[in-house]
């Protein structure tokens, strides 16, 4: 009866977020499963039944497969280099030197800067002629190149300032985590003898390993979410070579007002993050020493 | 006791008052107004002041002006508060997004309200060229607000530095090429230093394209909306000359070109001579530290520029009192001296002919004549592309702009890949 009793509360207690999550979680999930298989209502037509149509028509839509190769790369390349980047940095920073507080600003204020922002700074830096990066190039003897109105080089240059934003937030992660680590470590590795890539190698690395799961997969829903720049600077442009799949989606749902379509899409893209994080997860879970 | 009486009596007094007060508020109609902010300047400020003028001025209504950010970002939120049934009673969206809204069931016709003759006449008042958009089926859906056309930039002294009469801007396309390559300045070690011309073509190419494409004598789009002619030779012929510029001439910059740093490039002396929006105008000259002039776009087989810009629409699912007042809103807005203050103010043309005959603008256009060019080009200026799927549409024309302009494809390849992707598109709205 008290062991019920107890069950009923924790339950209770547990209520508000349960009705949250079930409100702006689930509820949207399955519905957007639903309208994945149901046609687009316009004026007058209400959405009727269409069996897996909007799928068929992506497995034939050209755009569709453009962006998702465009994502692989934009993953492909963004997750390593950030958090090898983030890690490199907060090894720096861990370091007592003078100056350090300096550093470690300059490394995080990328976070703090509202992307819209950035990336209206970047298109500056990417102008071709007077922009900060082809003066640069040209001061060095290179010709002035068209970063963002090149279909060879649009995509690079995204993913350039995706790195650029989110390494300094991996960076907090893997700094707080080194300080957390206990000195003596250090100690005996000193006594030991130990090169500092040794004990990198064989003491920190092993140690950071739960950080390292986690910004892996901070780092793999980025990779598919991190969109807002390309507003800005190429609109998925030129002829979508720097086009993404939220990106298409979005154009998909609220430029094209095409809600059978775009719930398919949100489906595929779902389905796909949610596969990948639970590989990670279970994957890596086994190599972590918590 | 008497004290009492008289405090009671005050108490009385101001409760009628105040709930005269609150009958009185009642019986205003609530008039909710979306708008988008496109170009530079305080345009909050002048809009929010437009609304508590006409709210003085009509106490029956009282009209809620809502900054809802950039016109994609308005139109997402007009129509998802209109699947939701309650959208705004008015809004400021594209003219080009006619179409779509119509084929969603969103707004209601102008007509509707058009009942005496002064109403009539009103809707005569606007330049017919940006009356065209709005106009589907024999209805007008929309009237003109902030609209704008394309005009060409140049930079004088830029001219004069190299031998050009800085006050003759090029008239047709070969003296576009012939002045584009004096201008452009070459470096020893190859690099360019000052482009000739540059005609921006990120986001939405298809708006300068269709520059080229009327001067080339082509329409991109019936007045259905459901038919385009992207394959037809002389659209096909326009898109070479505009890749040509870049790759036979070399007198604009190669693969696209930016449309947000293009003011920028041109106030830089990056550039002798652009095309933008007229709503540029009052940025480049307030920043621009050269003579400059504006001009009509150069002359191809004729001369053409697109319309551009907002429409003023009325919602369905609003109350009748509601779109009553949105549509005395709409008259008032576009009263030639506020019409024409609103140009002074942004940039934009203003929208009827009388407007210009205004004092205000006269005096303006005097001191500044390049405010006039944008309307003398009305004459030969058309309906900006739009279609039902507009947007959807309207893509497949941008990616072909963009795949010839970097090299992807021919210009012809490209024309007839946006056209069997357009057909398929509007095939079911045939």
């Amino acid at each position: 009866m008290v062991k019920s009793l107890k069950q009923v509360n924790v339950y209770l207690l547990l209520l508000p977020a349960l009705v949250l999550l079930l409100v702006f979680t689930h509820y949207p999930a399955v519905a957007t499963l639903i309208d994945s298989f149901m046609s687009t209502p316009k004026g007058g037509r209400s959405a009727v039944f269409i069996g897996a149509e909007n799928y068929l028509v992506m497995i034939d839509d050209p755009v569709f497969w453009r962006s998702l190769i465009n994502n692989l790369w934009f993953a492909a390349v963004t997750i390593p280099i950030s958090v090898a980047l983030s890690l490199v940095m907060a090894l720096w920073v861990n370091n007592k030197l003078a100056g350090t507080w300096f550093l470690r600003t300059s490394f995080f204020l990328p976070t703090i800067l509202p992307m819209i922002a950035v990336a209206n700074i970047w298109i500056f830096f990417y102008t071709p002629g007077y922009g900060l990066i082809n003066q640069l190039l040209q001061t060095f003897g290179f010709s002035s190149r068209n970063w963002l109105g090149d279909p060879s080089l649009a995509l690079g240059a995204v993913i350039v300032v995706a790195i650029w934003k989110q390494s300094g937030f991996f960076m907090i992660f893997y700094l707080a985590a080194l300080q957390s680590l206990s000195p003596s470590y250090r100690e005996a590795a000193d006594i030991e003898g130990a090169s500092s890539w040794y004990f990198f190698r064989r003491i920190q690395w092993p140690l950071l390993m739960p950080t390292t799961i986690f910004v892996l997969i901070n780092a793999v829903i980025d990779a598919f979410r991190m969109v807002d720049h390309i507003f800005v600077m190429t609109h998925g442009g030129p002829d979508n070579a720097s086009s993404v799949l939220l990106y298409y989606l979005y154009e998909i749902g609220f430029k094209f007002w095409d809600q059978g379509y775009a719930s398919a899409l949100t489906v595929v893209l779902m389905g796909a993050l949610a596969v990948i994080g639970l590989v990670q997860f279970f994957a890596l879970d086994r190599k972590a020493h918590y | 006791m008497k004290r009492l009486i008289k405090s009671l009596t005050a108490l009385s007094a101001s409760l009628v008052l105040s709930a005269g007060l609150s009958v009185n508020a009642f019986a205003k109609t609530e008039v909710s107004f979306y708008f988008p902010i496109a170009v530079g300047g305080p345009i909050t400020k002048i809009i929010d002041q437009y609304a508590a003028d006409f709210n003085k001025e009509n106490p029956d209504f009282n009209v809620t002006p809502v900054y809802a950010g950039t016109y994609q970002e308005t139109i997402v939120k007009v129509l998802t508060a209109h699947k939701a049934g309650k959208p705004p009673a008015a809004g400021i969206l594209l003219s080009t997004d006619t179409f779509t809204l119509v084929d969603e069931d969103a707004i209601v016709p102008v007509d509707n309200f058009v009942k005496t003759d002064a109403d009539r006449a009103w809707l005569k008042s606007f330049f017919p060229a940006f009356m065209l958009n709005g106009q589907i089926s024999d209805k007008t859906w929309g009237v003109p607000f902030q609209r704008s056309t394309v005009v060409l930039f140049w930079n004088k002294e830029a001219f004069k530095s190299v031998g050009l009469d800085p006050d003759k801007p090029p008239q047709n396309w070969q003296e576009t090429v012939d002045m584009g390559r004096r201008l452009t300045k070459v470096d020893g070690n190859g690099n360019v230093s000052r482009w000739g011309i540059q005609v921006p073509s990120s986001g939405f190419p298809y708006w300068l394209f269709q520059g080229f494409s009327t001067q080339n004598d082509a329409i991109l789009a019936n007045q259905q909306g459901n038919q385009v002619k992207f394959d037809d030779p002389n659209v096909i012929g326009a898109l070479q000359y505009w890749v040509d510029l870049s790759r036979a001439y070399n007198i604009q910059p190669p693969g696209v070109v930016e449309w947000g740093t293009t003011p920028r490039d041109f106030m830089e002396g990056k550039v002798a001579m652009i095309w933008t929006t007229t709503g540029n105008l009052t940025n480049i000259r307030s920043n621009a530290k050269f003579d400059f002039g504006v001009a009509m776009l150069p002359e191809g087989k004729r001369r053409g520029s697109p319309t551009g810009g907002g429409n003023f629409f009325i919602f369905k699912k609003t109350s009748a009192a509601e779109q009553e007042g949105a549509f005395k809103f709409a008259k008032w807005l576009t009263q030639p001296e506020r019409a024409a203050q609103w140009s002074i103010d942004t940039g934009y043309v203003a929208v009827s002919p009388a407007a210009y005959d205004t004092p205000a603008l006269k005096k303006y256009a005097a001191d500044f004549p390049a405010a006039i060019v944008a309307r003398d080009q009305l004459l030969f200026a058309v309906a900006e592309f739009s279609t039902h799927d507009n947007q959807r549409v309207t893509k497949a024309l941008n990616d072909a702009l963009q795949a010839a302009l970097t090299g992807a494809k021919s210009p012809e390849t490209a024309m007839k890949d946006a056209q069997a992707e357009a057909t398929r598109l509007l095939r079911s709205y045939r």
